[in-house]
């Protein structure tokens, strides 16, 4: 038995930090440590909900690992992005203007 | 106050913490670790919630491979080692940043309890053998489709990495690797 809430509150505030992180760093590797966390907070919602109710398909805990999947793979392009920016413009700092013509 | 209830409330405050921490540490290094601490206690969560097949794969994608990636990108970008200001935005910002998301996670939390309510219930984890029948049969095509995308963002990744750029001439390189 567990009460509901806890899970809920736990979500929101991952996200919240997460989103925090976007909003607030500049360092564009840290950017995606922000992304990485909203990220985990979309999978611990998939879970609490598969478990809290009573679901034969396991959307919750399948959607979860669909969500890990899909996360890595983005992660691996966006570092690839950061790598190739890095070799463009000698760092990865995103409050700096982008190149001019 | 139930046992789940105070393994999950143990695993989160863990989790919530060392993210609070790996947003807000001066030190860039710092922060992946931190990330590694707080996705290794999400997968806590995940385990009092009864979703130890998800747990085990929490740990081993993210914790073994993602921030392993991180670390490597965050080396190759040569980041500064020690204590530097220089990745954070502007005192201004980070107020208005530190607003916006207090209010979403009051929002999100206020909204899901709504939702969900404050219940006692009975945690319906399944057992491994069930989401695996489950994740080989009715969602077999979603999982086939997924192992596409780890290929075309593999090449992906490769074709980024092959892209002839030279600092400073940036511009001038990714427009003639297009031609």
């Amino acid at each position: 038995m567990i009460h509901s809430a806890p899970p809920m509150v736990v979500v929101g505030l991952l996200f919240g930090i997460g989103l925090y992180g976007v909003l607030a760093r500049r360092n564009a590797v840290l950017v995606l440590i922000g992304v990485e966390l909203m990220l985990a907070a979309a999978g611990l919602l998939f879970v609490t909900v598969g478990s809290l109710t009573s679901d034969a398909m396991r959307t919750g805990q399948v959607m979860t690992i669909f969500v890990i999947t899909i996360a890595a793979a983005e992660i691996a392009v966006a570092l690839g992005v950061i790598l190739a920016v890095f070799r463009a413009r000698g760092n990865v700092d995103m409050a700096q203007p982008g190149e001019s013509e | 106050m139930t046992t789940y209830d105070v393994l999950f409330t143990i695993a989160g405050a863990i989790s919530v913490a060392s993210g609070l921490l790996a947003v807000s540490t001066k030190h860039l290094v710092h922060s992946a670790l931190w990330l590694i601490v707080s996705l290794a206690a999400l997968s806590g969560c995940y385990l009092v919630l009864g979703a130890e097949f998800v747990a085990l794969v929490q740990l081993l994608v993210y914790v073994g491979a993602v921030v392993i990636l991180v670390l490597f990108a965050l080396m190759l970008t040569r980041a500064p080692i020690g204590r530097s200001l220089e990745h954070d935005t502007s005192l201004m910002q980070r107020a208005a940043a530190l607003v916006v998301g207090a209010a979403t996670a009051a929002l999100l939390a206020t909204v899901l309890i709504s939702a969900f309510g404050n219940d006692k219930v009975r945690v319906n984890g399944g057992t491994t053998h069930a989401l695996a029948t489950r994740l080989f049969g009715s969602w077999v095509w979603p999982f086939e489709l997924l192992s596409a995308l780890l290929l075309v963002a593999l090449v992906a990744a490769l074709a980024l990495a092959r892209l002839p750029i030279s600092r400073g001439a940036g511009h001038d390189a990714v427009q003639g690797a297009a031609k």
